[in-house]
């Protein structure tokens, strides 16, 4: 009996020596299978030369308008990237932004046949999830080769951390700095270099207003801060919500502020908030929180327990009048079968009347990127007036470019996209394109605990503190 | 825990047989080892790590380690947020701890009374602790939106109009209240019960209770009936018998109980977030949920790390005591 167990143990001992073992000799053989794969690699390096025409060939579908003949060329050139990767990385993952997402391959795939996309999402409003895995797999060294951010203070962070290549030259060979508006290029000129490409543009400051429900009221869209209190009265009397916000995913309330400190400052001064010109102790301050305090005073009382498109569908029910978000609302409420200038109106939150207030999608390259040829391919797609147009009107957003083809948009894109052209800008807060994200951190919790317990001096001491943010 | 068991129920042979046992040792080392490892390197590695990381001017998405002190955890303490999530945890704890004890011996002084179908009542009450944190949250989320009220209420409000209790209804998880609102100079929070929490915390105890009522059960059925009956031979009611025999003999699962929900409670999160996010205001945010935020949003790593090590300061403070007392009365 002792000397079978003895026997067992040794067996025992012995099968995890071999187990070691073979986990040891598992790792070694790696190691060569490792590098072959590394000298694959390299041919497709050495081969790059005829990927990097394709980018060139790219930019003359632009002026011909026919992508079909770009095809050609492309793959014929293409089958030395044959078995290649692009891993694109992005948070749109539900319904006209996906279906944008995928026009946008289908016309990278005929222009590169044999580029695997793999298409790395990450669900959640705004991105918030997705940029936790993304900054988790760039602090790991992973980057993917090309990463969805908003231009402007929440692209410089990334630049800042050494983490994205410059695309100076490239924005100059595919001749996007000649389309682009040069508000837009400002925001992803950073340090003397261009640092991503934007793919659309986004208005925040948007007012959505039922147009039976305000008649039924007998008022008019307000465009000024006291015409809106004035058609605020009216709706409460009439026993409506007057203003519909939600607070579940933490931005709607600092949302709305941002459109409340717009119109309280006016554009320039705005401007100055977040180049330090002027500082967040200034009066107009408080003055802009007692306006936001008026206005949730107007609202539903369960702001805490609602989302965005919560309060959209308040104001789409008719149990509403108005609710001012980003024109994804419109998105929404397409998608909730409605149209546009018969059940819901919109038009510039109050008090913004002439000034767009913006945000921006845009793709960068990444620094080490596995693949940068082909993310550069791809850039080139994002960038390109096809690729714009065949994301932009399915994902309801207007393109970076002002070359577009207008017919493709819907009445509220053509509306947005002859904003945009002729109305002064003015950078979004919460949307990542006027401050850095440590300063959006400390102003959407200011106002989130402002939406909570309506402290107009807390909130301003919260905000003046947090100044420091802004750099 | 467990080690400390087989040490010392190997002790004894090692007198007896000397020359197996240092292979026995040896076999036990090695098996162990990988375990060691791991744990090591992946668990107090980066506990470690975290600390450091804590103790740096590591505030951007560029990593940097510059040692500063303990700069971020004054900074920490110094917000209003972080001092009002200390104090979210607080409310919740105390009253999560309170309402599952108290709840689930009571499930488990029914379930004992020898009632009919003990079985179908043992599942039905411990049922909830199958499902996750994140399940829970979303459909309490739901039952207590409050809507609209008086006109368009929903969930349990639209209950409560239904039935005609419009006495009951409220605003639930958008109540900004805080309850009693105590100023104190110095801080920059409210002290107070956050009306916002109670929803939280019934969610939590819904899922949980279960739980403690099954350890209840268990340490019900292992006091012996003889001893019950010594109590009434010497002529103690049945309050009595409950009161100084079935209770003191109830006190290690209670310990048991108050360690095991204290450190899930002290470190919740996936209810919050699914439940309020935080909401109203930061009424219902916890330091796990600041953690994650101060982190991955604002890119203050150190400020994260930071509020990570707080939270496992506070668990320590907790769990190591009983492992201590455990070990101690293992050995005895």
């Amino acid at each position: 009996m002792r000397s079978f167990q003895n026997w067992a143990k040794t067996a025992g001992i012995a099968a995890v020596s071999a187990l070691v073992l073979a986990a040891c000799g598992g790792a070694a053989p790696a190691a060569p299978t490792s590098a072959p794969a590394a000298a694959t690699a390299a041919p497709a390096a050495t081969t790059a030369p005829a990927a990097t025409t394709a980018p060139a060939a790219t930019t003359a579908p632009a002026a011909t308008t026919a992508p079909a003949a770009t095809t050609a060329p492309a793959a014929t050139t293409a089958p030395a990237t044959t078995g290649s990767k692009l891993e694109i990385f992005s948070w749109w993952t539900n319904g006209g932004e996906a279906d944008g997402l995928n026009a946008m391959f289908e016309i990278y795939k005929s222009e590169n046949a044999g580029v695997e996309i793999v298409n790395a999402t990450v669900a959640g409003g705004a991105g918030t999830n997705a940029k936790t895995v993304l900054k988790t797999r760039l602090q790991g060294g992973e980057p993917p080769d090309t990463w969805q951010v908003h231009a402007g203070k929440e692209l410089t962070s990334y630049v800042d951390a050494d983490q994205m290549e410059p695309l100076t030259s490239f924005f100059t060979e595919q001749g996007f700095d000649k389309v682009m508006p040069k508000t837009l290029l400002d925001q992803i000129t950073y340090k003397g270099e261009i640092w991503s490409v934007p793919v659309n543009v986004h208005r925040s400051n948007v007012l959505w207003y039922n147009i039976q429900v305000l008649k039924d009221a007998g008022v008019e869209a307000p465009t000024t801060v006291e015409e809106f209190f004035t058609v605020a009265e009216a709706l409460k009397a009439k026993g409506i919500i007057p203003l519909a916000v939600g607070g579940k995913d933490k931005f709607e309330t600092p949302h709305l502020f941002e459109s409340v400190l717009l119109a309280t400052f006016g554009p320039e001064d705005y401007a100055s908030l977040f180049d330090g010109g002027i500082k967040f102790d200034d009066p107009r301050v408080t003055e802009a929180a007692e306006t936001l305090k008026r206005m949730l005073e107007f609202s539903n009382e369960d702001r805490a327990s609602l989302g965005w498109s919560d309060a959209m569908q308040l104001v789409l029910d008719g149990k509403a009048g108005m609710t001012i978000m980003g024109d994804w609302a419109h998105g929404y409420a397409l998608s909730k079968g409605k149209k546009p200038n018969v059940d819901y109106g919109y038009a510039a939150a109050p008090g913004n009347t002439g000034v767009f207030m913006w945000l921006s999608d845009s793709f960068g390259l990444a620094k080490d990127a596995p693949n940068p040829e082909q993310a550069r391919a791809w850039l080139a797609v994002a960038g390109s007036r096809e690729g714009q147009d065949a994301f932009n009107p399915k994902k309801g957003s207007i393109p970076a470019r002002t070359d577009a083809d207008t017919s493709l948009y819907d009445e509220y894109l053509k509306y947005s996209i002859s904003a945009f052209g002729s109305e002064k800008l003015a950078p979004s807060i919460v949307h990542g394109a006027a401050a850095p994200e440590a300063y959006m951190t400390e102003f959407g919790n200011a106002l989130n605990v402002f939406g909570a317990d309506l402290d107009v001096e807390t909130m301003v001491q919260a905000l003046t503190d947090a100044q420091a943010e802004i750099k | 825990m467990q080690q400390t068991g087989v040490q010392s129920s190997s002790l004894p042979q090692a007198k007896k047989r000397r020359k197996p046992l240092d292979m026995d040792r040896w076999t036990a080392v090695a098996m162990i080892m990988p375990s060691i490892i791991a744990v090591g390197l992946f668990v107090y590695g980066f506990i470690a790590w975290t600390g450091y990381v804590s103790l740096s001017d590591w505030n951007s998405l560029a990593p940097s380690f510059q040692l500063i002190g303990f700069d971020n955890y004054l900074k920490i303490f110094n917000t209003g947020r972080f001092q009002t999530n200390v104090r979210n945890l607080f409310v919740f704890t105390t009253f999560f701890l309170t309402a599952c004890l108290t709840i689930g011996l009571l499930l488990a002084l029914l379930v004992d009374s020898k009632i009919k179908g003990e079985a179908f009542f043992r599942s039905v009450y411990i049922f909830p602790m199958a499902l996750s944190f994140v399940v829970t949250g979303v459909v309490w989320q739901w039952l207590y939106a409050p809507g609209r009220l008086p006109n368009d209420p929903t969930g349990f409000n639209l209950l409560f109009q239904q039935i005609g209790a419009t006495f009951l209804q409220g605003q639930f998880t958008a109540d900004p209240r805080v309850i009693p609102e105590i100023r104190i100079a110095g801080l920059k929070t409210k002290l107070g019960i956050p009306m916002a929490m109670i929803p939280v915390v019934v969610a939590a105890v819904w899922q949980m209770s279960g739980f403690v009522m099954a350890m209840y059960l268990a340490g019900l059925r292992g006091i012996s009936e003889e001893i019950k009956e010594a109590a009434r031979v010497d002529g103690a009611t049945e309050t009595d018998v409950f009161r100084f025999v079935t209770l003191p003999l109830l006190q290690p699962v209670t310990l048991s109980a108050v360690i095991i929900l204290g450190h899930i409670s002290l470190k919740i999160f996936d209810l919050v977030v699914t439940m309020t996010g935080g909401a109203p205001g930061n009424n219902t945010e916890v330091p796990g949920l600041y953690m994650y935020e101060i982190t991955f949003k604002a890119n203050k790593f150190a400020e994260g790390a930071a509020a990570a090590m707080v939270m496992l300061i506070v668990v320590a403070v907790l769990v190591v005591p009983y492992l201590l007392y455990n070990r101690r009365t293992e050995v005895e």
